[in-house]
């Protein structure tokens, strides 16, 4: 099955490959070269690579750890000709919105103005930092899907280069290749938008990320739930409840592995539930619950494929010495075999096993994008990171959508 | 509210506290209060063994305490909510520092996570996703004595 599957999106990762090369249609039809004998191709099939990313070559020489990339199609909104397919996007399931960083960008997206006719522009904090950059529309296809008059933020914009300072009091900015390690990011998290409800406030409880730049300046505004950055799987026409990414198993150090990011759950024959077990989060943590030895984390833990690593505990506690290179990462002598429970707002339980390896060993060959035992400690969380998602098919349900498990948000494994 | 009124809403506080607006932590007691003004909070103060916790709730919804010695000294911050807080503000002087180390920190680990800034004189500590940030930040020098790390929470 799995065998098949891979097979299967090796085979839709060419046709898409040709389709691309062939020109901006704007449309990867996955009618077009079907393959006899795998069956007909589903639409809603997205190839992913964790590779080094599109920082790894000259000048930068950055390459990437443990992050899932993919392309995305772009239009012009309406257009069918004036497209362009970015690669390099980062896939992460700890986030929502699509946002692409100017310099990639050879279309002119829409840009989207506020009351006062002035263009929004997004400050969107991250946890090592902000991206700063208008909000404009376009037209987003991935696999067959299309998301039309898309909100996505435009990273790094040369028109809007003057950040205000409630903006970058959040921490440095990640307006570049270098910071950001990809050229954009497709947020497929749990939520339909990425500040919600806070950011429509029209008081001081707004949160402040969405702005309007009139030339004399730029100020908070409030910024409705429809014009806000969006999930783009939310905005799908079907298939439109969640996410389910799927990446092999890995062993030690690769160079890199394909998986797929498929959509929907419970849609089409390929991303039906099957026996994975549904654990709902909080609505507005977006987060579940995770014991290890003892030490609970009561709605402090999250899945995040846009997390290079499984981040957890301390030293004291798991007694595995930080690398003295690299506080950040853990490097026991040899490698742990570890056990964790998850647990969901519905009462959902079930442990996972998962491996602490050294982290100078498994990272010493920069070539190596894919690293299974990569993790570090963490203060007063549980990042299921990345290495979390090989050898599973993981599922992100969306707020307010209804799957057969249910209603989300949920996460499934 | 307007969101138009902030201006004006800042100056009134500003003038409510004449308190310098900068810096808090490593800073003198006071710097609480500008804090409180620049964040529109809520402020509530509770004391312990060798130190006063001063808690914030800001109307954004983010909860920040700080940690304030015998000394009087800002030695300690902790913040839980949605969104992050002002850190130019919490972090005061060591903001820079801060943003410094987050950037190196940022390429050698080779791609994203939480944070874990640890020097001899400052430790940054955030972690979260989208919609739900945790952090603290404190200067082990300034610590009181007898005061473990586990306490801040």
């Amino acid at each position: 099955m799995k065998r098949a599957r891979l097979q299967l999106i090796l085979a839709f990762s060419l046709t898409g490959a040709l389709a691309a090369t062939v020109g901006c249609s704007g449309s990867n039809s996955p009618s077009s070269g079907g393959s006899a004998g795998l069956g007909p191709l589903t639409s809603n099939v997205q190839p992913i690579t964790v590779n080094t990313g599109p920082a790894a070559g000259p000048p930068l020489n950055a390459p990437y750890i443990d992050g899932a990339f993919t392309s995305v199609t772009l239009c012009v909104p309406g257009s069918t000709t004036n497209c362009q397919t970015i690669g390099g996007i980062l896939v992460d399931t700890g986030s929502s919105g699509l946002r692409v960083l100017s310099s990639v960008l050879t279309i002119p997206p829409l840009q989207q103005t506020g009351s006062n006719g002035a263009p929004v522009v997004e400050c969107l904090p991250f946890v090592d930092g902000f991206t700063w950059g208008p909000v404009q529309s376009v037209d987003m296809t991935i696999a067959g899907e299309h998301a039309n008059s898309l909100p996505i933020q435009v990273i790094g914009s040369p028109n809007f280069s003057n950040i205000p300072a409630s903006c970058s009091s959040s921490g440095p900015p990640e307006n570049d290749l270098l910071s950001l390690g990809a050229n954009g990011i497709v947020g497929v998290g749990s939520f339909a938008q990425d500040c919600g409800t806070a950011c429509t406030l029209n008081d001081a409880s707004n949160p402040g990320l969405y702005y309007t730049c009139p030339n004399t300046g730029c100020q908070i505004t409030a910024e409705s739930l429809a014009n806000q950055v969006q999930n783009p799987v939310a905005l799908f026409a079907s298939d439109n409840n969640g996410v389910i990414l799927e990446l092999p198993s890995v062993s030690g150090s690769e160079t890199s592995v394909s998986g797929s990011l498929i959509f929907g759950i419970g849609t089409q024959s390929n991303n039906a539930l099957g026996s994975a077990t549904v654990y709902t989060i909080d609505s507005t943590s977006g987060n579940f619950t995770t014991v290890y030895h003892g030490t609970t984390y009561t709605d402090a833990s999250f899945i995040d494929s846009g997390s290079n690593a499984i981040y957890f505990l301390d030293t004291n506690t798991t007694g595995f010495p930080v690398c003295t290179d690299a506080n950040f990462w853990y490097c026991p002598s040899s490698t742990q075999s570890l056990s964790a429970t998850n647990q969901g707002a519905n009462g959902a339980t079930g442990s996972v096993d998962f491996v602490v390896g050294n982290a100078d060993t498994l990272t010493a060959n920069a070539a190596n994008a894919a690293v299974n035992g990569l993790a570090g400690p963490n203060s007063g969380s549980f990042d299921w990171g990345l290495p979390f998602f090989f050898g599973r098919s993981v599922y992100t349900a969306i707020e307010g959508r209804s799957t057969p498990g249910g209603v989300g948000p949920y996460w499934a494994f | 509210m307007n969101t138009r009124l902030f201006p004006f809403i800042f100056a009134m506080l500003s003038v409510a506290f004449p308190f310098p607006l900068s810096a808090s932590l490593g800073d003198d007691a006071k710097s609480v209060q500008a804090d409180q003004a620049k964040m529109l909070g809520t402020l509530q103060t509770t004391s312990a063994d060798s130190y006063v916790v001063h808690e914030i709730q800001t109307p954004t919804g983010v909860a920040v305490k700080e940690y304030v010695s015998p000394a009087g000294k800002v030695f300690a911050v902790t913040w839980r909510g949605s969104f992050h807080p002002d850190l130019r503000q919490l972090l005061g002087a060591y903001f820079d520092q801060y943003s410094q180390a987050v950037d190196a920190q940022r390429a050698q680990r080779r791609g994203h996570g939480p944070l874990l800034i640890q020097q001899r004189r400052l430790v940054v500590q955030i972690t979260g996703h989208m919609r739900s940030f945790l952090g603290k930040a404190y200067l082990p020098q300034m610590m009181p004595a007898g005061f473990h790390v586990e306490d801040l929470r």
